[in-house]
């Protein structure tokens, strides 16, 4: 872990910053809130500024996101901004400026990407660059850690953290196989669908949650659809983490840096309710 | 974003990865070499499980052969023909050109192969609806001509661009009873239709087979896209021998996804004497980075599902991709492919749309057949090399589709034809005409608007409408 060592803010343990977050803040009392943000969302300033916001008002853990050409696992909010973002002249290295300055309030800062960017920048090379501006790991949408062994070695070998998605369709073993691989947390998808808002979190997320942690999860948190307090009152009873995207991003695009941290607010009072 | 791929280092051929001494053919997924995979959310792993499962079964059941086989007998046309063409071979050195007559099939072109095989497979898991992404709208009519036939309900998703660009294709979808969605995000084109499918499937999956149109996309579909289409190599390395007495020496096809060549090139593979061609679009030319050749001009990485050859900046985000062919017209590449480059055993080299057209007309004025602007790609391979080979060599094309539904783009092309022709003809033309036909009504507009009356079950109507493209 020589590598890690070096990087400012990680502890160079192998313990994971994200786990740690989360469980500073269960010991609180309720769960965890993950806020994500993409990175150049209406710009890159200001997305930092929002990032931080989410934070100062109550965030856990952020996640960065790096804008992809082709976002398969999100609905539209998320496909405009990253879109948006790709056409303002978002570049990969600016997502690692952005980590760095949001990492630079202590929260545990998660990089949330597709695989191509990351396969192109070179895997090794990203994490240790990611490692070196102080992110925590990353959250791959796309890829399932039966695919991920160059991911795999490289996070271990840069003390980062790896959210790999478990979603209602997984079997029992690919259950067990998944939390085995993630380090960090394992993200529960509620619903079988694509990031956005929805006015009732799935009926399946607890038991979900249930069935993974059965399987050897450590931590879960869970993601898709939560955008009220009250939707993240109800999963903090059952998870360790709740997981907010779409809602805070509509809340970037309506009324900027501000709505951003009101959102963060209420959602920090019901996790902790 | 910048407009092309950054260039790479030449590659030597890579192993295949294969054990010792086993044939190609025998090549299946999840990886082909280096390539391949399940690049998905987890959310898609257990219906690519179950597809794999069922597929597997399927294939080595013989009742599902032979009720394919029988589908392709008495509704595809199956086998298709091997047509002899002299006076085109005249142009390419005088060598013999043979034409595997994929445009024959009904719907017109070789998708009908992949399509029936997966509308079964289909009804045998027990779901009811299928989803397809469409490009030009040839592998979205095969879809739902499929769905038809078998009572599924099917949903096409094409890029707003290309629902505008093919209005008279949209209409024939819908007039088979599918649901045609305009995708309007990202670059409104088939890879963002190939987004919007898998959104799609990843929310209705219980119920919802992703009825993909070619050999990329996550495992098993690159194998069982060819699996169906192999039929193509099969027929036509049999009926080769029938009338040359030895096998060719070069089969030359189109490149998009890759469909149509790895049915034609799959039965060659371990033929070490028939060397493999793969034409990719070349666009405007791959040094002016306009163009769709992604094994020439691209570099390994990852999309909708598979890690192969792809058109992509130095930050990893996809490039739009440019042909006058919509059917090509696709920044990935299937991972069979890939690995068929990168061991060397195919090769795969551009064609631009300047080339493609010339070929095209001169199929045309040589041989009386119009082919898809797609195979009009593996044409003017055929040219290069027969003038190659000279008056021995035996050049093998696979005839992918037929070109009725390229009549517009090539009239524009060719200048064929008048203003006085564009405004008699012009209260021909039906609303849903208008948005895709621009300049060439006087050829199209006859075959297009007055013959919705016919019935959907005549194989012949659909296919003389001809929306059926080489791939995709």
């Amino acid at each position: 872990m020589s590598a890690a060592a070096t990087a400012p803010g990680a502890t160079g343990t192998g313990t994971s910053r994200t786990g740690a977050a989360i469980d500073a803040a269960r010991a609180r009392g309720g769960a965890a809130l993950v806020g994500y943000l993409p990175v150049g969302f209406p710009d890159l300033a200001t997305s930092v500024e929002a990032a931080r916001a989410m934070v100062a008002e109550g965030v856990d853990v952020v996640e960065l996101g790096l804008p992809y050409s082709d976002p398969v696992m999100d609905g539209p909010v998320i496909q405009a901004a990253a879109q948006a973002a790709l056409e303002g002249g978002l570049r990969v290295r600016d997502v690692l400026t952005a980590v760095e300055q949001v990492a630079e309030t202590g929260a545990a800062v998660l990089v949330m990407t597709y695989w191509n960017p990351v396969v192109r920048y070179g895997v090794d090379a990203w994490a240790r660059d990611l490692a070196a501006a102080g992110g925590a790991g990353l959250i791959t949408p796309d890829l399932i850690p039966d695919e991920g062994a160059d991911w795999l070695a490289a996070s271990e070998a840069h003390d980062l953290d790896r959210v790999f998605l478990v979603a209602p369709s997984s079997t029992p073993d690919r259950l067990a196989s998944t939390a085995a691989s993630c380090r960090g947390f394992v993200y529960a998808a509620s619903t079988m669908g694509v990031t956005g808002v929805r006015a009732a979190v799935g009926s399946a997320a607890a038991g979900l949650v249930e069935a993974t942690r059965a399987a050897g999860a450590e931590r879960v948190c869970v993601g898709l659809g939560v955008s009220s307090a009250e939707q993240a009152a109800e999963v903090a009873s059952f998870a360790d983490g709740v997981i907010v995207g779409s809602a805070l991003v509509r809340a970037l695009g309506d009324g900027g840096v501000p709505a951003v941290g009101s959102l963060a607010a209420e959602l920090a009072a019901g996790v902790h309710r | 974003m910048s407009t092309d791929t950054p260039p790479r280092e030449p590659l030597a051929p890579s192993p295949t990865g294969l054990p010792e001494g086993a044939d190609l053919r025998s090549a299946a997924g999840p990886y082909f070499g280096d390539f391949g995979g399940r690049f998905v959310p987890e959310a898609l792993v257990a219906a690519l499980d179950e597809l794999d499962a069922a597929f597997t079964q399927a294939w080595a059941d013989p009742s599902f052969r032979a009720e394919l086989d029988e589908l392709h007998r008495s509704y595809t046309g199956r086998p298709s023909i091997l047509t002899d063409a002299p006076r085109f071979g005249a142009h390419a050195g005088g060598a013999r050109v043979l034409l595997k007559r994929e445009d024959l099939n009904h719907t017109g072109s070789h998708k009908i192969n992949n399509v029936l095989g997966q509308a079964l497979l289909t009804k045998r898991m027990g779901k009811r609806r299928v989803i397809a992404e469409t490009g030009a709208g040839q592998h979205g009519v095969a879809t739902a001509t499929a769905a038809a036939l078998m009572d599924l309900e099917c949903v096409v998703y094409m890029g707003e661009r290309d629902t505008e660009r093919q209005a008279l294709n949209v209409a024939r979808m819908r007039l088979l009873g599918a649901e045609v969605v305009p995708v309007s995000t990202g670059s409104r084109t088939l890879k963002d239709a190939l987004n919007e499918a898998m959104r799609d499937w990843v929310a209705n999956v219980d119920d919802t087979h992703y009825l993909l149109g070619t050999v990329a996309g996550p495992h098993p579909f690159p194998t069982m896209v060819r699996e169906l289409h192999r039929v193509i190599g099969e027929e036509a390395r049999g009926q080769v021998l029938d009338v040359v007495g030895r096998l060719p020496d070069v089969v030359v096809a189109c490149v998009g996804g890759g469909s149509n060549a790895m049915g034609i090139f799959h039965a060659f593979l371990d033929d070490p004497d028939v060397a493999l061609l793969g034409l990719e679009a070349g666009g405007d030319g791959v040094a002016t980075g306009r163009h769709a050749s992604s094994i020439t001009g691209g570099a390994p990485g990852v999309l909708h599902g598979t890690r192969s050859m792809l058109l992509q900046d130095e930050d990893g985000q996809t490039i739009e991709s440019h042909s006058i062919s919509a059917g090509l017209d696709y920044p990935g590449v299937g991972p069979e492919h890939a690995w068929l480059a990168a061991t060397g055993r195919a090769q795969y080299r551009p064609v631009t749309d300047d080339e493609a057209m010339q070929a095209l007309r001169l199929l045309c004025r040589t041989e009386g057949i119009i082919p898809a602007i797609e195979t009009a790609h593996a044409l003017a391979g055929a040219l290069q090399e027969g003038r190659r080979l000279g008056p021995e060599g035996v050049v093998l094309v696979n005839l992918s589709g037929r070109g009725d539904k390229d009549v517009d783009t090539a009239a524009r092309w060719f200048d064929l034809v008048s203003e006085e022709d564009l405004v008699a003809s012009e209260d021909l033309r039906t609303d849903v005409a208008d948005e895709g036909v621009h300049d060439g009504p006087d050829v199209v507009a006859g075959g297009a608007p007055q013959d919705e009356g016919v019935p959907p079950e005549g194989p012949g109507s659909r296919a003389d409408r001809g929306d059926d493209r080489g791939d995709r």
